[in-house]
C-alpha cells in the first residue's frame, strides 16, 4: 500500500487514466513493453522508439495519399453519351453558392485540410523523436494541434459515402470508380494503423524530456 | 499481444481526485488540485466535477434543435428527364428501399436516423446517470460513452453522399443533383452533437458516491 505522502512526492512518475482517473504509478518499460489502464484498458504507454517510427512513416504514406486522392478524379458518371467525372475538391465545391457556402468549406476542411493539417503536425512533432534527438521548438503545440483536430477529420467516413453514392445513381447512369477512389481507400487503413499505435503520455513524457 | 504491465495500480484503486490531485486528460501527468494548466503540455487542467455537464446539454440541445429542419427540408433536389424530386432523409431511405437496396438503404437509415437520435438518447442518459450521486456506473457506462464518441461522426456520411451526388450528377437536361436546405441543419446537427459527447468527461462515470470519494 503506497500512502499519500509517498503519492505526492512520486508526482513525476505518476499517471492519472484519461479515462477513468485511476492513479498508477509508472514503472521502467523496456522498449516493447506497454501498459494499460487497469481499471478501464486504456492504452496509457506505448513503446517509445518503435511506436514513433511507425507514427512518422504511416503519417507521410498518408500525405501522399492524400494528394492523389484529391487531384485525381474519383468517379465518373456516364449516360446517353453524356460524361462528368468528379474529384474530391469538386465534390466540395458543390456547395459553394448561396447559403450552403459555409458548408462547402467545412467539408473541405473535414476531408482534406484537417487530415493534412494532423499528418503534418505528427511529422513535425515525432521525427525528431524518432530519430533519438531533442524535440523540435513548438512541438508541444504541434502535438496539442493534433490531438483537437483528430474527431474532425473524416476522410473514412467520406470513401464510406461514395460508396453509397455509388448505388443512388446506378440506376440513372454508369458510375466508374477513378484512381482516388482507391486512394481514399488506402488511407482509411493507414490511418487506422496510425492510429493504434500512438499513446498520447508517451508522447508527451518524450516531448517534455530531451535527451 | 504483448503483456500488459508495468504501471502498477495504485492500490485497491485511487483516483487521481481522492490523492488530492488533478490528472491531465491530455497527458496524464497529475498536478496539486488547484494548479490551472498542465506544465508538460499545456492543456487546461479541468476537475472531475459534475458542473461540467451544462456544456454537455447545451450542444446537445442545439443539436436537437437543428436535427429538426434537418428532417422536414429536402436534402437532395433532383431534375431529371421525367420530372422534378424533392427527397428528405427518410424520402431518400423510403425510395431506396422501393429500389430494393436494402444494404444501403439500411446504411443511411442508420446513419441519418438510428445514430442521431440514439446518441441524443445515449448522451442525455449518461448525464443524468453521473449527475446524480448514487453510485458508479463503472464499464458499463464507459462502453456506452466509447460507442458514442466513436460512432457519433459516422452519421456525416449523409452530408458527403449529398456533396458527391451533386458534384457528380451534372449531365445537363438528363439529370441534376443539386444540394437541399436541410443538408447544412444536418450537418450542423452532428458537429453539436459530437462537441457535447466531447464536452462530456468519462472520469465522472468512475465517480463514486461522495462519502467515499472524499469531501472536496
Ligand atoms: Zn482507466
Ligand atoms: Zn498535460
Amino acid at each position: 500500500m503506497i500512502s499519500l505522502d509517498d503519492l505526492v512526492s512520486a508526482q513525476d512518475r505518476l499517471i492519472a487514466c484519461p479515462q477513468c482517473d485511476a492513479l498508477h504509478l509508472v514503472e521502467d518499460l523496456t522498449e516493447t513493453e506497454s501498459a494499460s489502464c487497469a481499471r478501464c484498458g486504456t492504452l496509457l504507454i506505448a513503446p517509445r522508439a518503435r511506436s514513433f517510427l511507425h507514427v512518422v512513416a504511416l503519417s507521410f504514406t498518408a500525405m501522399i495519399l492524400m494528394v492523389g486522392a484529391v487531384f485525381f478524379p474519383f468517379l465518373k458518371i456516364s449516360t446517353k453519351g453524356l460524361s462528368h467525372d468528379s474529384s474530391v475538391f469538386g465534390a466540395a465545391m458543390t456547395f459553394s453558392d448561396g447559403l450552403l457556402a459555409p458548408l462547402s468549406l467545412a467539408v473541405l476542411l473535414m476531408i482534406v485540410a484537417l487530415p493534412v493539417l494532423r499528418f503534418t503536425a505528427l511529422i513535425y512533432t515525432l521525427w525528431p523523436l524518432a530519430n533519438g534527438r531533442a524535440p523540435w521548438p513548438q512541438a508541444a503545440r504541434a502535438f496539442r494541434l493534433a490531438e483537437a483536430t483528430l474527431p474532425w477529420s473524416m476522410a473514412e467516413i467520406f470513401v464510406i459515402g461514395t460508396a453509397v453514392a455509388l448505388v443512388k445513381v446506378a440506376g440513372l447512369a454508369t458510375v466508374s470508380l477513378g484512381p482516388a477512389f482507391w486512394a481514399f481507400c488506402a488511407l482509411i487503413i493507414v490511418v487506422a494503423l496510425k492510429n493504434s499505435f500512438m499513446s498520447k503520455w508517451t508522447i508527451w513524457n518524450a516531448i517534455s524530456q530531451p535527451r | 499481444m504483448e503483456r500488459h504491465q508495468s504501471a502498477a495500480l495504485v492500490a485497491p484503486i485511487l483516483t487521481a481526485r481522492d490523492a488530492g490531485l488533478v490528472g491531465c486528460r491530455g497527458c496524464g501527468r497529475v498536478w496539486p488540485q488547484g494548479t490551472p494548466t498542465c506544465g508538460r503540455c499545456g492543456a487546461r487542467l479541468v476537475p472531475v466535477d459534475v458542473r461540467g455537464l451544462q456544456a454537455v446539454w447545451a450542444w446537445l440541445i442545439a443539436g436537437l434543435i437543428f436535427y429538426v429542419p434537418a428532417n422536414l427540408y429536402p436534402m437532395l433536389l433532383t431534375k431529371t428527364l421525367t420530372g422534378h424530386l424533392e427527397n428528405t432523409i427518410l424520402g431518400g431511405v423510403i425510395e431506396l428501399l422501393a429500389h430494393h437496396n436494402y444494404g444501403v438503404a439500411a446504411i443511411v437509415f442508420g446513419a441519418s436516423i438510428v445514430i442521431p437520435i440514439g446518441k441524443f438518447i445515449a448522451i442525455a442518459y449518461l448525464a443524468l446517470a453521473v449527475g446524480n450521486e448514487r453510485r458508479a456506473g463503472g464499464h458499463r457506462h464507459l462502453r456506452l460513452y466509447e460507442v458514442v464518441e466513436f460512432i457519433g461522426r459516422w452519421s456525416m456520411i449523409d452530408v458527403f453522399v449529398v456533396a458527391i451526388l451533386s458534384a457528380l450528377v451534372q449531365l445537363g437536361f438528363v439529370a441534376t443533383i443539386n444540394p437541399g436546405p436541410a443538408a447544412a441543419s444536418f450537418a450542423l446537427s452532428v458537429a453539436f452533437t459530437m462537441l457535447s459527447a466531447q464536452s462530456f468527461d468519462p472520469r465522472l462515470i468512475w465517480r463514486g458516491p461522495p462519502d467515499t470519494a472524499g469531501n472536496k
